[in-house]
């Protein structure tokens, strides 16, 4: 007879449970997850990781192993213990096991007027998506976020990210008072408002103000108060104990359900696992863990327990390692106990070490790291043990202790899976040769991932080449593809994959060699077999939306327009209803095409003079630029025309990731050219230019590369620079990672481009000049052919009918997606 | 699988010679939107138009290749990978989209869609 095993909740530790679990492959149970959210586990961890794409998928964790019954939307209300069953809105459920991993809520303080709309705590990807609702709705400048601990810094990045002028309100006298000291807090504070974000520590707040139309005021104890108008509650996590007491089951004294070491409550047939769980070991009354690490450790207990082991939890390892806002900060140990410390403060590059040895100096107990916390790996798996170098050679600028370190067998490189040196380097000698194998093989490196550098370092001491393999199909590297295509004169995908890869391609290595293609033979891209590797952006010249709907960007040169062309655009958009909105790159998107408008939008367009603007593009996308010297009082040189000549240059110009490009009439820097993937600054005497400049969730500022030159000089670097990132970049790598990538960094760039070391530079101008020399309009070409033409239809048996699913409401004046209930079919699909 | 005694009525959709290799086109039979592709081998595959997880109706815009042996298409709104022989997901388990009947006849491409 098969035994039910029920599990209630369905978050990350759920989610390790049921592999764990799976990997035992007992037969005797089957399993069902009762889940409260509508979608299986994510990664709560990396959850600020969707306002960079606001991709939820990315954050998906795999779903649950085979045979598993899943049923989403489903919260266990009651628990049944005489019975063995749990209620849940289906009715009742039976088990002969019952794991609770329901994890946290958000703790909200009794303040007034937290209920105000506008208040958003921050746990679930839907409470993400609240909140930028909220926060990007036109008319909100300033938030504030009510906590500065890392839940709060985390926030305070999210509403940056959203635009808003961001607020931390911490009570502690410094940020994140549980992992970092006084020193530490203190080098932390100096970063996070060097980023714009506003600090306020030991200042609690008394309350909110506001009406229907939202929160308006924060309150502070001291009598202060600040204009706000979004809230971020991040004063912690409660664990989600409600079915303790009408089960009866013993609840900690700061809440969670008591287990003892096997994870089990008092209640044999019942277990706790996660944030929910209030660990007792030896005489603590229960302690509950907000981190995934010990969580995860649980599962596992559980998973053994279950299948007739006897695994038992030892006490839990609290140490973290983050990136918050771009600060590095690590915790790991016990930073706070007694013993002797050595501190390291460096105001200048703003880091701040401290470690905390025996009063031997033997023993290493625990420490704090932020600014730079590169050897983070080599000392947490140093805790407990002898240092494996004099302290301040670890905690040396750069952390290259770590890669000098010799670390003993037993010491512990993944803290989220327990998984010790020697598990990697047998795992090595057992064949692992990347990182994903060792992910695999061993599960090091995928909870937190703080590890995985040390995981590279141990496959380079393995004697291992780390694999530049682009995907399943080859085993070359985007740039051993680009010379194989260029040397061996190769056309087409088919002849690429028949004589250097195997199988037909997938959605990984199909537009990076189309790109490829693009960038070595010129031309138009949609013809013949090329049209199947382009990705749906690519292969409709425009950019597909949520709703399957497309985008459409004309090229406006440096951002220069006639009121005439800017009358067609707003005709255009009117006469098709579309949305309209102004980009970052100084053009106008339209929003909400159909692919069999597409065309018709089209012919408008270049009938009025308009060109692709290939924002769908891995291309050229835009040259900002500021009005200079033909208006502006400051300007120095004419910034709009180098604009439009550079923009003209170099558009179609496929690459292996977006370019962007911008040129300011002088030092006041209007155009933000040092974002730039390649930016011109006018000077005086000519121009400075700067290069691998980077916005986007991880900004860089470009490095000045040439100071005072001429136009001429100025055009044959950027064509040399390019074309050289063009034929060695990794696939989707930006010009910023290429070079802090390169050996030699920047030294090495100047000697390829400008000294010409490698003998180079005259293939590099050649192939600029072929590329300027054969542009063509992607969409005059397309409206020209009407082979091209008959793809762009809805249906292939009713060409005229518009999708029927696609339908708009309209949002401040204009048409938007129509939102409904967000599409949920996940466990649900046959 | 079909059976022998399992009544199935045939579409018409459009020639062989309308789709291309390793690319998709969509069609619209008696309300439900389906995704039609013809492999670099030259065999067809019919699967539901709805990318089961955003919700929208793309399917048939993805990219077409393959995973091991498995014939497939990712999505183009977020890559999920499909196996074009069984509608399963092969990146997310649980998820997967329907599969129709699909044919060719003399020229003709027809798929069969089964009403309950």
């Amino acid at each position: 007879m098969t035994k039910k095993l029920v599990v209630a909740g369905y978050g990350m530790v759920a989610q390790r449970f049921l592999e764990a679990f799976a990997e035992r492959a007992d037969p005797g149970w089957s399993v069902t997850v009762l889940a409260e959210e509508d979608r299986p586990a994510y990664d709560r961890v990396r959850l600020s990781a969707w306002f960079d794409d606001y991709d939820a998928g990315a954050l998906h964790l795999g779903g649950a192993p085979d045979g598993v019954a899943v049923r989403l939307n489903e919260a266990v209300t009651g628990i049944d213990r005489d019975r063995r069953v749990v209620h849940s809105a289906s009715g009742e459920t039976p088990y002969d096991a019952l794991v609770l991993a329901t994890g946290s809520r958000a703790f909200v303080p009794p303040i007034a007027g937290s209920d105000l709309p506008g208040v958003f705590v921050y746990r679930t990807l839907d409470d993400l998506a609240a909140l930028k609702e909220w926060a990007t709705a036109g008319g909100r400048r300033i938030g504030a976020v009510l906590g500065g601990g890392l839940l709060g810094l985390e926030a305070a990045n999210a509403l940056k990210m959203l635009g808003i002028t961001t607020h931390v309100v911490e009570f502690a006298p410094r940020l994140m008072p549980l992992q970092v000291d006084e020193g530490g807090g203190a080098v932390l504070k100096r970063h996070i408002e060097a980023l714009g974000v506003t600090v306020h520590t030991g200042r609690g707040c008394a309350g909110l103000e506001g009406d229907a139309g939202g929160v308006h005021r924060m309150l502070f104890n001291d009598g202060g108060s600040l204009d706000v108008d979004v809230v971020v509650v991040a004063a912690g996590i409660r664990p989600r104990d409600e079915l303790a007491e009408p089960a009866g089951l013993v609840r900690g004294p700061r809440g969670g359900f008591v287990v003892d070491a096997a994870c089990a409550t008092a209640d044999p047939a019942v277990w706790a696992i996660g944030e929910c769980a209030a660990l007792s070991l030896d005489e603590t009354d229960g302690v509950c863990y907000g981190l995934v690490a010990p969580g995860y450790a649980m599962a596992e207990v559980v998973a053994d327990r279950l299948t007739g082991g006897e695994a038992t939890m030892a006490r839990p390892d609290t140490s973290t390692k983050l990136k918050l806002l771009g600060v590095d900060v690590a915790s790991f140990g016990a930073p706070f106990a007694d013993g002797l410390d050595v501190v390291v403060t460096d105001q200048v590059t703003g880091v701040y070490a401290k470690l905390l040895l025996t009063d031997d100096a033997k023993t290493l107990l625990g420490g704090i790291l932020v600014g730079d916390a590169s050897a983070y790996p080599t000392l947490r798996a140093s805790l407990g043990g002898p240092l494996p170098a004099p302290p301040l050679a670890l905690l040396a600028p750069a952390g290259d202790g770590s890669a000098k370190a010799e670390l003993p067998g037993t010491a512990q490189v993944c803290s989220c899976h327990a998984v010790t040196k020697d598990h990697v380097t047998d795992a090595i000698a057992g064949g692992c040769t990347d990182v994903p194998g060792l992910k695999t093989c061993t599960k090091a490196g995928t909870g937190c991932g703080s590890c995985i550098p040390l995981l590279k370092q141990l496959l380079a001491a393995g004697g291992v080449v780390q694999s530049k393999a682009l995907c399943e199909h080859f085993t070359y590297s985007r740039q051993e593809l680009f010379d194989i295509i260029r040397v061996r004169n190769i056309r087409s995908f088919t002849e690429l994959v028949g004589g250097y890869g195997t199988g037909r391609g997938c959605d990984i290595c199909k537009p990076a060699i189309a790109s490829i293609l693009a960038a070595v033979n010129n031309g138009y891209i949609l013809d013949g077999e090329e049209a199947a590797l382009q990705d749906t952006n690519d292969h409709f010249l425009a950019n597909i939306q949520r709703d399957g709907t497309y985008s459409v960007v004309p090229r406006i040169p440096g951002g220069e327009i006639t009121p005439e062309k800017l009358i067609v655009i707003g005709e255009v958009a009117r006469d098709f209803g579309l949305y309209t909105k102004i980009t970052g790159g100084q053009r106008i998107d339209l929003f909400g095409a159909r692919v069999e408008q597409l065309p018709q939008i089209w012919h408008r367009l270049v009938d009025a003079g308009f060109e692709s603007g290939h924002a769908y593009g891995k291309a050229l996308r835009t040259v900002k630029s500021c009005v200079g010297e033909t208006w502006c009082r400051y300007g120095v040189q004419d910034s709009v025309g180098l604009a439009i000549e550079l923009e003209l240059r170099y558009r179609g110009l496929r690459a292996p990731h977006k370019l962007k490009s911008a040129v300011s009439g002088c030092a006041r820097e209007c155009a933000e050219a040092r974002s730039k993937d390649f930016g011109i600054i006018a000077t005086e005497k000519g121009w400075n230019l700067y290069v691998a400049g980077n916005g986007g969730f991880r900004p860089r500022h470009a490095d000045l590369f040439l100071t005072d030159v001429s136009t001429e000089e100025l055009i044959r670097t950027i064509d040399r620079f390019l074309m050289y990132y063009v034929r060695t970049a990794d696939r989707l790598q930006r010009t910023a990672a290429w070079l802090e990538a390169m050996e030699g960094g920047l030294d090495h760039l100047r000697a390829v481009i400008v000294d010409d070391a490698l003998g180079l530079c005259e293939e590099l101008d050649a192939q600029m000049a072929r590329h300027v020399g054969s542009y063509a309009d992607e969409w005059q070409a397309t409206l020209q052919d009407p082979q091209r033409l008959a793809r762009f239809v809805s249906f292939v048996n009713a060409p005229g009918t518009p999708d029927p699913d696609i339908s708009f409401e309209v949002e401040r004046g204009q048409k938007i997606p129509a939102r409904g209930p967000v599409p949920v079919t996940l466990g649900g699909a046959r | 699988m079909t059976t022998a005694t399992m009544t199935v009525t045939w579409t018409a959709i459009c020639s062989y010679a309308r789709l291309e290799a390793e690319r998709g086109v969509a069609a619209l039979v008696d309300g439900v939107q389906i995704a039609i592709f013809r492999t670099f081998s030259g065999e067809l595959y019919a699967i539901g138009n709805r990318d089961p997880i955003a919700g929208a109706q793309v399917m048939s815009r993805g990219i077409v290749g393959t995973r091991g042996d498995a014939p497939t298409v990712a999505s183009p709104l977020h890559k999920q990978v499909y196996d074009l022989r069984t509608g399963e997901c092969l990146d997310v388990s649980g998820v997967a989209v329907p599969t129709y009947l699909i044919r060719c006849n003399g020229d003709t491409v027809e798929v069969a869609v089964e009403r309950p």
